[in-house]
């Protein structure tokens, strides 16, 4: 079959003037096929016997390429071509193939989602049905945003999050001397203050029950909640991990299996439905707190192993040196081991937040309409119908958007910190 | 901070020594007897009892997925319990054995030199990573399965399967003296194990290598066939086939159905695993030093050899353990068939079974435990597995 | 001498306090639930998650429907005002253990009373608002006009751990079809479902169908089959144990129910005040002391039948007005034909 091939000679650096621009052509060839038959269904060689006819471009695709695989061409780009996408027959036929697969979707997914969608409008009637109707999202989008909060009230929410997104940012720039201070404000203070601006009823504030609150702010209500609150416990149930105190030890390793073994469905249908049972007669707490107490603990035991895995990675020297100067256990731990080791696991606890904001949508099986409850909820709105796709394409980027950053930010951060040691 | 019960336990070392502890047990104690103290209180007020009793009774609701197990309405809640928990190892096995498959050819087609299959593998890694798993669960089951065609104009596949809006109809499986079939099965395994013990054994001793490989292929594709031949046992297919219900009603009676809710299910979590997996994957094979490939290729090894028996041991390694971990992950993530309505144990026990009793505490607590049996088991597993392959350092 | 009628004078002032501190609490009739709704200021109420006719909230967050009016009367009767309840919609998984655990005071939510349900889970139901039954819709192309049309291989759509999916199995297995159940949580999700084409057949209690036909893509393609295959007594609910806030309950929806009885309704009801009937007179407060039997004041019926109006403006207003159901069936009163027959308040 080579010999065939063949009939011009092996492609090589002397016939380079030769093969290269035949091999471009058919190549070529082979693309327009594909893109003539995908994009206007016009089949250039329908000439060709029935069965052959899908394989041609293939046919076609594949020659060039044989023909352009020239060694130590001379010209850099063909080689850097050559050696990446075009080294072997299989490299050869698999590039073809994706290239082929991606001319025919491509083109069509663009089509449904830029061209030919809905941008402008209101109603259902603007919407054409060939095309994304992104009008479904512009109209729902307060609510998507931040749920059935009354619309008078959102700048309460949306100031809680840039006060959130300023300190955030803050504790990057200001000296460090001031650090410490930002972050014990941060983890004691702030948790107060939003929450006394979204939930209301002090301070002259509209009170907002929980039921209200939805949508994106939700998600993120929550993921702050749950990573402040469960840090500390985290810690705990680490430390104890590593006593030596039979106790302590097995208590910890009992709760961080529990709570790692189980779903987290279960863990809020545990919340919502067993949980007012084990409080007393008459106190009664609001569902969204049992939630949030639920997805705390369960991150917590996460967050243990994220940790613990930090301090073990602390040579024993550390321990030695601290308990030589006469330290206690818990001076030792707080002055010398805990920052030492917290350094190391950040980009793991930004990896437990981001598997939090990840874990959030569940929620809506207890009754709590985050962004996707949302969607459900107003995709079976009667006057909106049918546009399931569109809500879930819509959310599905903007969860992909969020969490793709974040998990680059975690990896930005393991890059920073593994230098320091 | 000189506080007086510091010195009066510095002065008492062996307190001191026991007295977090005591606290630690005191608080427990605590806890766990407040809330047990208010359950008792609240179920008492509202005429609740507590018990196991209801296990025995009539569950009087069907169950649309139930193969393996015989169940309908007059069954008690345990049988129900039970066809839970098989929906839930099914939907498990069928999502690890097909997220397996993907992550390993994500994972090895990350490292290779192409530099479009790499980037394209990145990329699936990428999105279907970050976005969340309910999320793309609820795309294919309310977005994609809902597209499909009703019964009447329903995808057909050679005539032997149909694709409808209803699910996927194959042929049904119809044995007779199919334990014969089986136990053949098993002998077989129990002959290669031995098989395979036996050339190593002679290997090790007088360098003569056996092709245990053929042998077996041999085996386990004659000893069953044998059982036709000989043993009685016959295979005949039960082909679904289109049933008017209605003037446009219709469905497909015979076969087996597998409904949108596992396909759906199944999908989701085989694409989500699968990037995790082949992120293993990948830290696995490019955790084999360098060296051990140039070492293996200076004693003239063919590269397929290198990767058979060099590369692949080594890097399994390492890729079992976290890989395991996700296999766990993914028998929890099937939990989330309680928001489609595919029946697995929550839908099932933790759903309907709760709503018709009432025993919200005995039920959540028995599913929990039954996960929770499930996490240990597989926690115990790869311990044992760690333990023996663990490299003897010097 | 002195020392004797100190100690005299003490176990006096001990004996008086006592006295009093019974008096008084035997005054006040003790139930927790009518004290912690007075302090709130509010009923809290459990409603569905959007069931047009029965509790619908629109645009603005109002809700209306014959359940939620149940609950508007029982804080009229209560505090004064029937707009001083608040609304927590539940799905069925949650209605009832948001009841025992006291995240709501009144279950309104279209609940059929049952003998489990009414013994065995710590609950009381006090009523029934709504007589119904059981039914199938079907698409009107399919060709079926009654349930004896279905055959062997039917889906049905069903939500779950509702009477409708145990009942729907009886009918079922007493007609030997084989079915596929498919079950969802939210009602939302089976009506999308069913129009979608994934089941053949939706089928919940009667008033739904006729309520959730209107959140379908097209909903004259749809049928509500003639045959009822089951009995769907729906009413509120509330927690056993607190006897006193149970007959407010009842005795505020028999009220209503019994006023349209009397011909009593929102806009001539102070004006029976001066009727000749002693029993119209006891209804609107005018003679009698039926308010304190229930530890109210002595106007709470006629603040109901005013803020709230008596059954049939209740249903008027939500259901047959409104398209849902036009015919009042069994549920219209027993003097004309129907079956609402309650208690005489007296």
């Amino acid at each position: 079959m080579i010999k065939i091939i063949n009939f011009l000679g092996t492609p090589s650096r002397e016939k380079f003037s030769l093969f290269v621009p035949i091999g471009i052509f058919l190549f070529s060839l082979g693309l327009i096929d594909v893109t003539l038959n995908s994009l206007f269904d016009v089949n250039i060689t329908s000439f060709f016997p029935r069965g052959l006819n899908y394989f041609t471009p293939l046919i076609f695709g594949f020659l060039g390429l044989y023909y352009l695989r020239i060694e130590f061409s001379g010209n850099k780009m063909l080689d850097k071509l050559n050696i990446n996408i075009n080294s072997n027959w299989f490299n050869s036929i698999l590039t073809l193939l994706i290239i082929f697969v991606l001319i025919q979707n491509i083109p069509p997914l663009l089509n449904w989602l830029i061209i030919d969608a809905n941008f402008v409008g209101t109603t259902k009637k603007d919407c054409s049905d060939s095309g994304a109707c992104w009008i479904f999202i512009k109209i729902w989008f307060p609510r998507l945003m931040y749920g059935l909060y009354p619309n008078a009230e959102l700048w309460r929410i949306n100031t809680s999050f840039i006060m959130l997104i300023t300190l955030v940012v803050a504790l990057f720039y200001i000296p460090i001397k001031l650090k410490k201070y930002l972050i014990i404000f941060l983890i004691f203070v702030f948790p107060f203050i939003m929450f006394n601006l979204i939930h209301g009823g002090n301070f002259g504030l509209v009170w907002v029950e929980t039921t209200a609150w939805g949508g994106l702010s939700l998600t993120f209500i929550i993921s702050v909640f749950a990573l402040i609150l469960c840090f500390p416990i985290g810690m705990f149930l680490a430390l104890g991990r590593r006593s030596s105190a039979p106790v302590t030890r097995y208590a910890s390793i009992g709760f961080i299996e529990f709570w790692r073994g189980v779903p987290l469905i279960t863990v809020l249908f545990m919340a919502s439905v067993m949980f007012p049972m084990f409080l007393p007669d008459g106190v009664y707490m609001d569902k969204l707190f049992r939630v949030i107490i639920a997805i705390t603990l369960f991150e917590a035991a996460y967050m243990a192993e994220v940790i613990r895995g930090g301090l073990q990675a602390l040579p024993r020297g550390q321990y030695d040196a601290a308990k030589s100067l006469g330290m206690g256990y818990w001076r030792l731990h707080l002055l010398v081991i805990l920052p030492q080791a917290l350094k190391l696991v950040i980009p793991g606890i930004a990896n437990t937040f981001l598997a939090l904001v990840k874990d959030t949508p569940l929620i809506l099986v207890v009754g709590l309409l985050e962004l996707v409850g949302m969607i459900d909820m107003a995709k079976t709105n009667p006057d909106w119908l049918g546009f399931a796709t569109e809500g879930y394409v819509f959310a599905g980027i903007l969860f992909w958007i969020i969490c793709f950053n974040m998990s680059r930010y975690s990896q930005r951060l393991e890059e920073k910190y593994k230098t320091d040691r | 901070m000189n506080l007086g019960i510091t010195t009066f336990l510095d002065k008492r070392p062996k307190i001191k020594k026991y007295f977090p502890q005591i606290i630690t047990l005191l608080f427990i104690i605590f806890i766990f007897g407040y809330f047990t103290y208010n359950a008792q209180v609240n179920m008492d007020n509202r005429g609740i009892d507590f018990g196991l009793r209801f296990l025995g009774e009539e569950a009087s609701f069907d169950i649309s997925f139930t193969p393996f197990v015989e169940y309908d309405g007059t069954k008690p809640y345990a049988k129900a319990y039970l066809v839970g928990l098989v929906n839930t190892l099914i939907v498990a096995a069928i999502g690890i054995f097909f997220a397996t498959i993907l992550g390993v050819i994500i994972g090895i087609s990350r490292l290779s030199s192409n530099y479009l299959i790499s980037k394209i593998s990145e990329w699936y890694i990428e999105i279907f990573r970050n976005i969340p798993l309910l999320l793309q669960l609820f795309f294919w089951y309310f977005a994609a399965l809902r597209a499909l065609p009703l019964p009447k104009e329903a995808i057909n596949f050679f005539d032997i399967a149909y694709l409808s809006i209803k699910g996927l109809y194959v042929p049904r499986f119809v044995w007779t003296n199919g334990s014969v079939f089986l136990f053949s099965i098993v002998a077989a395994i129990v002959a290669i194990f031995f098989v395979f013990k036996y050339t190593r054994i002679q290997q090790e001793k007088s360098g003569r290598r056996i092709p245990a490989f053929l042998i077996s292929l041999g085996i386990i594709i004659v000893l069953p066939l044998l059982t036709f031949l000989i043993g009685g046992v016959s295979l005949t297919f039960e082909h679904p086939e289109l049933k008017q219900l209605s003037k446009t009603i219709y469905n497909y009676i015979g076969g087996v159905a597998i409904i949108p809710e596992l396909m759906a299910l199944a999908a989701a979590l085989s694409l989500y695993t699968a990037t995790f997996i082949a992120e293993c994957v990948r830290a696995g094979i490019m955790g084999v030093t360098k060296g051990q490939k140039e070492a293996a290729a200076s004693i003239g090894l063919t590269p397929g050899q290198i990767l058979r028996l060099v590369v692949m041991p080594q890097a399994l390694r390492i890729i079992i353990p976290p890989t395991t971990n996700q296999y766990l992950n993914l028998t929890k993530n099937s939990s989330l068939a309680a928001a489609i309505a595919y029946p697995d144990l929550v839908l099932v026990f933790a759903g309907t079974a709760m709503m018709q009793t009432g025993r919200a505490i005995e039920i959540i607590s028995i599913t929990m435990l039954t996960y929770l049996s499930i996490s240990i088991a597989i926690s115990i597993l790869m311990n044992w597995y760690n333990k023996k392959i663990a490299i003897k350092e010097k | 001498m002195l020392k004797y009628l100190k100690q005299l004078t003490s176990l006096v002032a001990v004996i008086a306090v006592l006295f009093a501190f019974t008096t008084e609490s035997m005054a006040a009739k003790k139930s927790k639930t009518l004290k912690n709704t007075i302090k709130k200021g509010f009923v809290r109420c459990g409603v569905s998650q959007g069931l047009p006719g029965f509790s619908n909230a629109d645009a603005s967050g109002n809700w209306t429907g014959v359940d939620v009016d149940v609950c508007r009367a029982v804080a009229a009767a209560v505090l004064g005002d029937a707009s001083k309840v608040k609304f927590t919609p539940l799905s069925a998984k949650e209605r009832f253990t948001a009841l025992t655990a006291g995240e709501i005071d009144i279950l309104s939510r279209n609940t059929t009373w049952t003998l489990s349900r009414d013994a065995d889970i710590g609950l009381t139901f006090v009523g029934v608002n709504f007589y119904d039954g059981q039914g199938f819709m079907v698409r009107k192309s399919s060709g079926i006009t009654s349930t004896s049309d279905f055959k062997s291989g039917l889906s049905a759509c069903v939500n779950i751990g509702t009477t409708t999916e145990l009942n729907m199995r009886d009918f079922f297995t007493a007609n030997g079809i084989t079915y596929e159940p498919v079950v969802f949580e939210k009602a939302d999700e089976v009506v999308a479902a069913y129009d979608s084409g994934r089941c053949d057949t939706y089928t919940t209690d009667k008033s739904g169908l006729a309520a959730q036909r209107t959140k379908l893509s097209n909903p004259d393609d749809h049928i509500v089959l003639p045959e009822t295959i089951s009995k769907e007594p729906l009413g509120p609910v509330v927690r056993q144990g607190d006897a006193v806030w149970e007959d407010i309950v009842r005795w505020s929806l028999n009220i209503m129910i019994e006023a349209e009885e009397y011909g009593i309704n929102s806009s001539n009801a102070d004006a029976m005040k001066t009727s000749e009937n002693p029993q119209i007179k006891r209804l609107v407060g005018a003679e009698g002391e039926l308010g304190a039997a229930l530890g109210l004041d002595n106007d709470w019926s006629l603040r109901i039948i005013k803020q709230v109006g008596n059954y049939g403006e209740s249903y008027k207003r939500n259901i047959s007005d409104t398209g849902i159901l036009p015919d009042r069936g069994p549920n219209e009163l027993w003097t004309k034909g129907g079956i609402l027959y309650v208690p005489p308040a007296r």
